[in-house]
């Protein structure tokens, strides 16, 4: 078993470190709302479900891929993979947004409390997956493929997979433009300001359901990203994925500190990483409890996360 | 906005010892003797009257009320409660196959089998907000599916079958179709949960759940050991769900994994909602609306969870108190300042 794990120790590693960095976006879609509103946005998981179809859509509708059709080469790829890219973030962070608006916009005005914008994100969340189970027939729906997944190159013994280098490599960079964004732009900016302290934020005479907005779909934006990562990695989705992707990219985003952009990066990699090591020992049916006893242990011992605020009692 | 729930109250409180008495036994009757009242035009695609009384109506009541102590009284946001149900169910199954206990034997055990698993979750919980409670609870439900799908000892995806009806007592037998008798023993348990949340809430126990979901800070700093009645409310909450987990595995006979989804959660969820979170009649009337109309028109069937998402979300923006609102004085007076 140890010897097994040895020799497929850096091939685990480069697909662990890709499901990480697929958490990692997923994960700023909570974090990023968590910041500012203080609440759990739970439809995430479905705005990632539903980027994961947007993709699909625009590989075999749009770009008339089939099963069986040639892959696409040189610029023709790179156009299909941008447009497919870039679709499935708008679509994602335009539904974000009117997720807000349906599920949190006239609660928030109301003052009304933690529970009533929980149970109205979890009907949002349920309308979501269940449009999509009807409109699926409740199947699993695959992506045809439109790139070969050659190998780049050995690393020991363990070959590169090109979606793999993709995934870190253009993650990385949509996560250098979220920090530039949130440190450097005047959006960002206010961003911080209302996560800090809404009232004063608002007496200084910015607009906080503007900025609201803003952070959802942000959120939506990175949300969807990881939706065209997961196809590209796993090539097929269904309306039942954001549940166990949702959960699992909560958890990295609470074990790195929720509402801490920079904790959703590290919780997000430990995260994928743990989970693909931990599916080769205990068999890829307890991933999901594995995930959860994670989720259990942190909340119990290190509420705060590796980098977050104090959690238990934030701003009660 | 008119509120049946305090004119209900006022002629309750108006009545002396006679007439109260007179008035639980009369609702009593009444609904014991449902199952002979109904006519075929009740009827759903799925099952006929009286079986739709006993699955899902007088279960989803069961499990609402149960539901209601911990999202109601005390304002925590339980989303696994399915997995009390399925505890209750497959220790009846488990116990039920593979020893002589009968159902009577077995329901004691389910109960605390499922209060049991209500502190191991709840103990590291309940120590944590209530967004965060929402989302282990959430886990846990899908961890118990998870764990009975892939565990050889509760029979992976094909679940226990010949699970053994109940034995009969008082010269009563249960067979599998006998769906009247199923009924008022769904009633009974019924009612003795009705009672126990009565009890509760008129004492120190709803007064502290009450100051905690209204404010638990300011609960915390008045001296109510906030903890402790927390775990209370869910294992209380826990415990009625396995009871109506025994019976229900006892009922069909046969239980797999399938059973005991996530959509449960979210649906007994939306009967509490629907019906009015806090105030119990509310529940069992969200209950029984949402239990039997899904079912009766046909086009809702396949799409009720989608109705049942919509609920959530109307409910909670237009009528966040339910169509049965909470008593006005139990209602939360303080608003919380602006974020």
């Amino acid at each position: 078993m140890i010897g097994n794990f040895l020799d497929q120790f850096w091939s685990l590693t480069f697909g662990g470190l890709s499901l990480g960095f697929i958490y990692i976006l997923i994960a700023l879609g909570y974090t990023m709302v968590y910041g500012v509103l203080r609440m759990i946005n739970f439809a995430n998981s479905e705005i990632f479900m539903v980027g994961t179809f947007a993709t699909i859509i625009i590989i075999r509708d749009v770009f008339q891929f089939t099963q069986t059709s040639e892959y696409a080469t040189g610029f023709r790829l790179w156009l299909i993979l941008g447009t497919a890219l870039i679709s499935a973030m708008l679509v994602s962070g335009i539904l974000s947004m009117l997720v807000e608006m349906v599920a949190y916009r006239r609660l928030r005005r109301m003052n009304s409390g933690v529970l009533a914008p929980l149970i109205s994100a979890i009907g949002v969340s349920m309308v979501l997956s269940e449009s999509v189970r009807i409109l699926t027939d409740s199947r699993p729906v695959a992506s045809p493929r439109a790139m070969e997944k050659k190998f780049l190159g050995q690393f020991f013994d363990a070959g590169i997979r090109i979606d793999n280098t993709i995934i870190v490599i253009s993650a990385l960079i949509l996560f250098g433009i979220l920090v530039t964004f949130v440190n450097k732009t005047r959006m960002g900016k206010a961003i911080r300001a209302v996560s800090m302290n809404p009232n004063a934020a608002r007496l200084m005479g910015i607009n906080i359901d503007g900025v609201v907005s803003a952070t959802f779909l942000v959120g939506g934006l990175m949300t969807g990203a990881a939706g065209f990562f997961y196809t590209l990695k796993y090539e097929n989705t269904s309306a039942f994925i954001g549940f166990e992707l949702g959960i699992a990219a909560f958890t990295a985003a609470i074990l790195g500190g929720i509402g801490n952009i920079k904790g959703a990066f590290y919780g997000g990699l430990a995260l994928g990483l743990l989970e693909t090591y931990a599916s080769f020992f205990l068999g890829t049916q307890w991933k999901a409890v594995t995930v959860f006893v994670v989720l259990v242990l942190v909340l119990y011992t290190r509420p705060n996360g590796l980098f977050g605020e104090a959690l238990t009692q934030t701003r009660a | 906005m008119f509120n049946l729930r305090d004119k209900g109250a006022e002629i309750w409180e108006s009545q002396g010892r006679v007439g109260r008495v007179a008035i639980a036994v009369g609702a009593i009757a009444i609904v014991a003797a449902l199952p002979f009242m109904g006519g075929t035009f009740l009827n759903t695609p799925v099952a006929d009257y009286e079986s739709v009384l006993v699955y899902p109506i007088a279960m989803f009541v069961l499990m609402a009320i149960g539901l209601n102590i911990v999202i109601g009284k005390s304002g925590l946001l339980d989303l696994g409660y399915v997995a009390f149900f399925a505890i209750g169910a497959y220790t009846m199954g488990l116990l039920g196959t593979k020893t002589d206990l009968n159902t009577w034997e077995i329901l004691p055990i389910g109960i605390a089998m499922a209060m049991f698993s209500g502190i191991i979750l709840g103990v590291p919980a309940l120590k944590l907000r209530g967004d965060y409670l929402a989302i282990i609870t959430l886990g846990f439900g899908e961890i118990v599916r998870i764990v009975a799908l892939n565990l050889g000892a509760l029979g992976r995806s094909e679940g226990i079958q010949g699970i053994p009806t109940p034995p009969g007592i008082f010269g009563i037998e249960y067979a599998f179709d006998s769906h009247r008798i199923y009924y008022w023993t769904l009633l009974i348990l019924i009612l003795l949960a009705i009672w126990m949340v009565r009890r509760l809430s008129a004492r120190r126990a709803g007064r502290a759940w009450e100051s905690i979901r209204q404010d638990e800070d300011a609960a915390e700093l008045l001296g109510v050991p906030t903890f402790k009645y927390k775990v209370w409310a869910f294992v209380l909450g826990a415990s009625v769900g396995g009871a109506a987990g025994v019976i229900y595995a006892s009922k069909t006979l046969f239980i797999a994994p399938d059973n005991f989804t996530l959509q449960i959660s979210i649906l007994i969820l939306a009967c509490v909602v629907f019906g009015g979170m806090g105030n119990i009649w509310g529940v069992i009337l969200g209950a029984v609306i949402l239990g039997y109309l899904p079912d009766r028109i046909r086009f809702l069937s396949d799409a009720r969870l989608l109705v049942f998402g919509l609920v959530l979300v109307l409910m909670m923006n237009l009528r966040p108190d339910g169509i049965l609102p909470r008593k006005k004085r139990e209602k939360a007076i303080v608003k919380k300042d602006a974020s």
